[in-house]
């Protein structure tokens, strides 16, 4: 050893096989079962995930359930996430890959905020990112298991509505809905849009608590409470948890089967 | 698949349905009827398989008119449910209809789901088949006790649109069935939303086109010699 370090040659660090490496430590290991390691199920999910793109701004919904299989397990999680100003991200399916995927941003905007030149991402940005991750991860037979909905804005300052799909299926929208939300709210938000194009952030808004409440009628996986997200010129907020009024009434009248 | 709605409002029944039946993912009929006959009194809208939806319609409608003669009174839609969801019990859901059953009689409106397993609903509004999701979503937005005729038609037509707009495996026109105390009204169709647009050339060749290099006169048939043979059989 000390002869080697007094000769005169250079010391470069050699190549190092890491294969071989490996394969030499797990060698004895062939009898024992490996952990799986792909997602074949989502454990907790949540439900459906909504968004309008106005010419104002862009507004996301999310209700606050945790669904462990029919069991309302969590009720009071966030599954919109605000990435930085200019984007809220809202997620569909598996939480924990969900969670997972919010480390990974957060991480990103921290990146962003030491380069220290006051840009950050922009929602395009993400959602190309979110596309890429997703995409990548399906192509090996290891998804994460999500619905991801981009709500934001580009660096020119208009809105932007983005969809991404544990397939890697991502577009652009004015409308967008994942999970049960496509058949039920879906509809009723492009019918919304179609009848009114140039409306604001509180009409949307309004749209959206419409589609929520029916929703809670018709999802059995979700709950009457939910948050709103808008990300405009003005402000990117999440809002208070908060719930629909609902109407039972018609349930009094009619009775039975027959 | 197709889809059809109902909806119960001021003791009288409007059915609507949307008027596309697919194979597969053709069209096979563009403007089908998918409201039909059971009593005067009394129709219903069949999604899922066409062929099982209208056999076992025309199948119940005839059993009510013999029930009707029998009886010697106005059949009741709580007969043709009787009716239809022990049919389709029996079958244990291979025959694929999916109904709204509606009517008018003498107890008053009604209105019922039958599932292709034989499960029925009581409802004041149904939606079945594969844009039912789209129309119930604008019932359950819209739908209040005690609408007006003319709101209740433009509430059932908004809502099979959403479903002939939104699912692809519905299409077409809205066709509405007003049933009341001793008078059914058809609107058929009542609102047209997909219509073939004109095309924009004319495809045909103008006559000419095929230069004739040779004509031959026909010979006409009384000019042939008919002969009468016996064929003989091996």
């Amino acid at each position: 050893m000390a002869a080697h370090l007094a000769s005169n040659e250079l010391h470069l660090p050699k190549y190092v096989n890491m294969k071989e490496r490996v394969a030499e430590f797990w060698k004895d290991e062939g009898t024992t079962v490996s952990p799986k390691k792909h997602t074949m199920q989502p454990i907790v999910t949540g439900t459906s995930v909504l968004g309008i793109r106005t010419k104002e701004g862009v507004v996301i919904a999310a209700d606050t359930l945790g669904s462990y299989g029919s069991l309302a397990r969590f009720r009071d999680i966030q599954r919109l996430m605000k990435v930085n100003d200019s984007t809220i991200i809202g997620g569909f399916g598996d939480y924990a890959d969900f969670q997972f995927l919010m480390k990974l941003l957060r991480q990103q905007t921290i990146d962003d905020e030491v380069v220290g030149d006051g840009v950050y991402r922009d929602a395009p940005a993400i959602h190309n990112w979110l596309r890429c991750v997703l995409y990548n991860r399906r192509t090996k037979f290891n998804p994460l298991w999500n619905t991801i909905v981009v709500a934001g804005k580009n660096y020119g300052g208009e809105p932007y509505l983005g969809y991404v799909d544990k397939i890697g299926v991502a577009f652009e929208e004015k409308t967008v809905a994942t999970g049960f939300g496509s058949y039920i709210a879906l509809p009723m938000m492009r019918k919304a849009m179609d009848e009114n194009p140039d409306m604001g952030v509180e009409e949307a808004k309004a749209v959206l608590k419409r589609c929520l409440r029916v929703l809670f009628y018709r999802d059995c996986r979700s709950l009457n409470r939910f948050q709103i997200g808008v990300v405009s010129a003005g402000e990117t907020s999440i809002s208070e948890p908060m719930s629909a009024d609902t109407d039972w009434s018609i349930g009094a009248n009619p009775s039975g089967y027959e | 698949s197709n889809f059809i709605i109902k909806q119960w409002y001021q003791r009288r029944v409007a059915i609507t349905a949307g008027g596309f039946y697919t194979g597969g993912s053709i069209v096979c009929d563009l403007n089908c009827e998918k409201i039909h006959y059971i009593a005067d009194n009394i129709y219903c809208c069949g999604a899922g398989t066409a062929a099982d939806t209208e056999f076992t319609t025309r199948m119940v409608s005839s059993k009510m008119e013999l029930l009707k003669l029998r009886t010697g009174r106005e059949g009741r839609v709580i007969s043709a449910l009787r009716m239809l969801k022990q049919y389709l019990f029996r079958y244990q859901g291979y025959i694929s209809a999916a109904l709204v059953l509606g009517g008018v009689d003498v107890t008053g409106p009604a209105l019922y789901t039958v599932y292709p397993h034989g499960s029925t609903d009581k409802l004041p509004y149904v939606t079945m088949g594969s844009g039912s999701l789209a129309a119930m979503s604008v019932f359950e937005d819209r739908y209040k006790l005690n609408m007006e005729e003319e709101e209740a038609k433009a509430l059932v037509c908004d809502a099979i649109k959403a479903g002939i707009i939104n699912d692809l495996g519905s299409g077409s026109n809205v066709d509405i069935t007003v049933i009341r105390k001793g008078e059914v009204e058809v609107f058929r169709p009542y609102q047209v939303v997909c219509q073939k647009s004109q095309r924009q050339g004319d495809y045909t060749f103008p006559r000419g086109t095929t230069v004739v290099t040779n004509t031959t006169e026909m010979v006409p048939f009384s000019a042939l010699q008919v002969t009468d043979e016996e064929v003989m059989e091996l």
